[in-house]
């Protein structure tokens, strides 16, 4: 029971933890390049890591946190137009072959010892030197503030049944809502719409006390770090979903179905991809900021694996859709952590290790993307009749 | 003839029409009293085949003209070139075209579209994985909601969007894809695809539309509509250039025809005649076409030589030429 018990909350740490907020706006920002402009960026993190240069750099050499922000979002853009210009009149996969070698390039240089005054080589910008400013705004109090008054170590004192029953009444609560979704029209109304609202409320609740997040011992501000970048997710949701419902998200669906049909339109296909891609980095760099915050900037940290990691994420979640990055980088951290630690408490060391628990988690995660991509293509918000037809 | 008696003609009245391209200079290239499209000098080679050598082409405002020829005369890469989703060869060497008195020389695919010249493709790009509405509210030029700062408020497009909401609607009726509205494209059958490009294309309110093969694929009753849909399009003032194989079809709805052969203009002329313009023969069947290879009285030596010498000349012809 406290196996199973230690399993979860590593889980719902790891899911509400600022670096897959961090991810999922990264995620947010492909989706527009790849879900939605069908364009293929294979450097996002290429596009994180200079948001991350650009916001520590400047705060290290003791410029405000605003202009760091600038100094961040502004390299992302330049970032896209330098990749953008020569390759978005070409076919697809040159923009593939770029970005990926870019955000080498990125990272490469940031390795490099020549800057160590600036980019601190590979040992990277401890958090240490820029984080203090973003701290320092912080109104949650202490570092040690606790969100829920009932931030228990332990649910109940360790009393199984609490736990067996709690969980019960959570799966419930989520069979309720999913069934109220399918049938549709789950918001008719005042009473059904506060039901709604208050099961979810309940749902998530019982998921906090069930689940106990303690703090990462990082002498990180945690909750605060965590509020800001949830709450950047939120944001950054609610910004793609205004562009995608507007005429503009038309546009890209439409560039990405036929360029060429599009341009027999008028449209001027070149500057809307170049927006994209500038949109989609921008989000990427504001991502980047946000994982360095609870950590340091370290460049490989930020390299190819974690750009695949942004494509699992939202593989899983589903292209295309609003909710589904975010969806996509909370599941996909949580499963990994899962995994890891199930591997870990179950299986002998003898069999597998700590360190081969972890080789391991990846192995099952690209065997589920493997998975996911042959038997629900559309991931798991996807809409099947947007893709049935892409033969 | 001056441009005001061309204006005041109706041209929905067939007479008219027939009357005021009895007047055309009939040559390849001829010059048209009042031409909307003008093209000079383009020429578009493929390492050392030349697709298309077209030395001058007008095109009458208001009327249906055919742009006919054999498989491989480069009609679609002609059409390509004028707009702008190819480059000619001979682009800053003579190469100008000219649509409704704007030269489009060095304008991209989209500047082509916004001058009002709209084309569809032979093979139809409806964009499966939208519904028709939308594949129709693309269509529409200048929307605000296309512009990235404007497209996050609502308030900005939404009432342009009703008004071209309201404007596909229309259209849908015309083509009788109404019912097809909120379906994804990529449902629609071959024919009704053709017809949602068409109906695309007229979104943008074009003065003139280029149909790449419209009647490829098309069975025999859509084939109907659609031709009664192009002739409509010409009858409201609309200037129609369309590529088609199909003889009946042309001969059927075009006020003009002009004929490629191997890259080159070599005919124009009214629909009836053209067809018996030895050219258009030469360039459908071959040079060769009314020798009866089964006929017995060919097979004698004399015959035999005389062919060889003919294939020979010919040889030699085409080894000078190069």
């Amino acid at each position: 029971m406290d196996t199973i018990q230690l399993i979860l909350n590593g889980m719902m740490r790891e899911a509400l933890s600022p670096q897959t907020a961090a991810v999922a706006i990264a995620v947010i920002g492909l989706n527009i390049h790849f879900g939605f402009t069908g364009l293929l960026n294979m450097g996002q993190s290429g596009f994180m890591l200079l948001g991350a240069y650009g916001f520590a750099i400047s705060i290290w050499h003791d410029l405000p946190m605003v202009v760091g922000l600038l100094f961040g979002f502004g390299a992302a853009l330049i970032f896209a137009l330098i990749l953008g210009a020569p390759t978005l009149k070409l076919r697809g996969d040159y923009l593939a072959i770029v970005t990926i070698s870019a955000a080498e390039i990125i990272r490469y240089v940031g390795r490099s010892a020549l800057l160590t005054d600036f980019t601190g080589s590979a040992q990277g910008i401890p958090g240490s030197q820029y984080r203090s400013s973003f701290t320092g705004l912080s109104f949650f109090g202490s570092g040690s503030f606790t969100l829920i008054p009932f931030n228990y170590t332990d649910v109940a004192d360790g009393a199984a049944w609490v736990r067996v029953l709690g969980w019960a009444i959570a799966i419930a609560i989520v069979v309720v809502l999913v069934l109220r979704l399918r049938r549709g029209g789950a918001f008719n109304g005042i009473a059904q719409a506060a039901l709604m609202g208050l099961l979810l409320v309940a749902g998530v609740f019982l998921l906090f006390f069930l689940f106990p997040v303690p703090n990462q011992r990082t002498g990180v501000n945690g909750w605060w770090v965590r509020f800001v970048a949830w709450g950047l997710v939120l944001l950054c949701t609610f910004v793609v979903y205004l562009l995608v419902r507007s005429p503009w998200g038309r546009l890209l669906r439409g560039i990405r179905e036929d360029e060429d049909a599009i341009r027999s339109l008028g449209k001027n296909v070149f500057s809307i991809k170049m927006q994209a891609l500038i949109i989609g980095g921008l989000f990427g760099a504001l991502g980047g900021i946000v994982y360095v915050l609870p950590a340091s900037v370290q460049p490989d940290s930020m390299g190819r694996s974690l750009t695949f990691f942004c494509y699992t994420a939202l593989l899983i979640g589903g292209a295309a859709t609003i909710f589904g990055p975010v969806l996509g980088a909370v599941i996909f951290f949580a499963a990994r952590i899962g995994i890891k630690y199930t591997a870990a408490a179950y299986v002998p060391d003898s069999i597998m290790n700590n360190q081969q628990t972890e080789q391991f988690s990846y192995i099952v995660v690209g065997v589920a993307l493997m998975l996911i991509v042959i038997f629900r293509p559309q991931g798991i918000l996807g809409n099947k009749r947007e893709l049935r037809f892409n033969v | 003839m001056s441009d005001q008696t061309v204006a005041s003609r109706n041209l929905a009245d067939p007479v008219a029409r027939r009357e005021l391209v009895s007047g055309f200079d009939a040559s390849p290239g001829g010059s048209k009293p009042d031409s909307i499209l003008l093209v000079d000098k383009i020429t578009r080679q493929f390492g050392g085949m030349t697709a298309v050598d077209v030395e001058h082409l007008e095109v009458q405002r208001g009327l249906i003209t055919a742009l006919i020829g054999p498989n491989g005369a480069g009609k679609t890469t002609f059409f390509n070139l004028i707009t702008g989703f190819d480059r000619p060869t001979s682009a800053g060497k003579g190469a100008h075209w000219a649509f409704d008195g704007r030269t489009l020389d060095k304008t991209s695919a989209s500047s082509v579209a916004q001058a009002g010249m709209v084309r569809t493709f032979q093979l139809t790009k409806a964009l499966s994985a939208m519904t028709v509405i939308e594949n129709m509210m693309l269509g529409a030029q200048n929307q605000a909601g296309e512009n990235l700062f404007k497209s996050m408020f609502r308030g900005s497009w939404r009432k342009q969007e009703q008004e071209i909401e309201a404007k596909a609607d229309e259209l849908l009726a015309r083509f009788k894809l109404y019912e097809k509205k909120d379906d994804y494209a990529g449902s629609l059958s071959g024919g009704q695809r053709k017809l949602l490009e068409m109906a695309r294309a007229l979104m943008s309110d074009p003065k003139m539309i280029m149909l790449d093969e419209p009647m490829a694929g098309v069975n025999p009753a859509l084939t109907q509509s659609l031709l009664g849909h192009i002739q409509g399009l010409r009858d409201e003032g609309m200037t129609v250039l369309f590529v088609e194989h199909d003889m009946h079809v042309v001969r059927h709805i075009s006020d003009w025809v002009a004929v490629m052969a191997e890259g080159r203009l070599v005919a124009e002329g009214p629909a009836d005649t053209v067809m018996s313009n030895p050219a258009v023969i030469d360039a459908y069947l071959g040079a060769h076409h009314d020798t009866d290879l089964g006929d017995d009285a060919l097979l004698s030596d004399e015959a035999f030589e005389q062919i060889e010498g003919e294939v020979e000349a010919e040889r030699e012809a085409e080894e000078e030429q190069q």
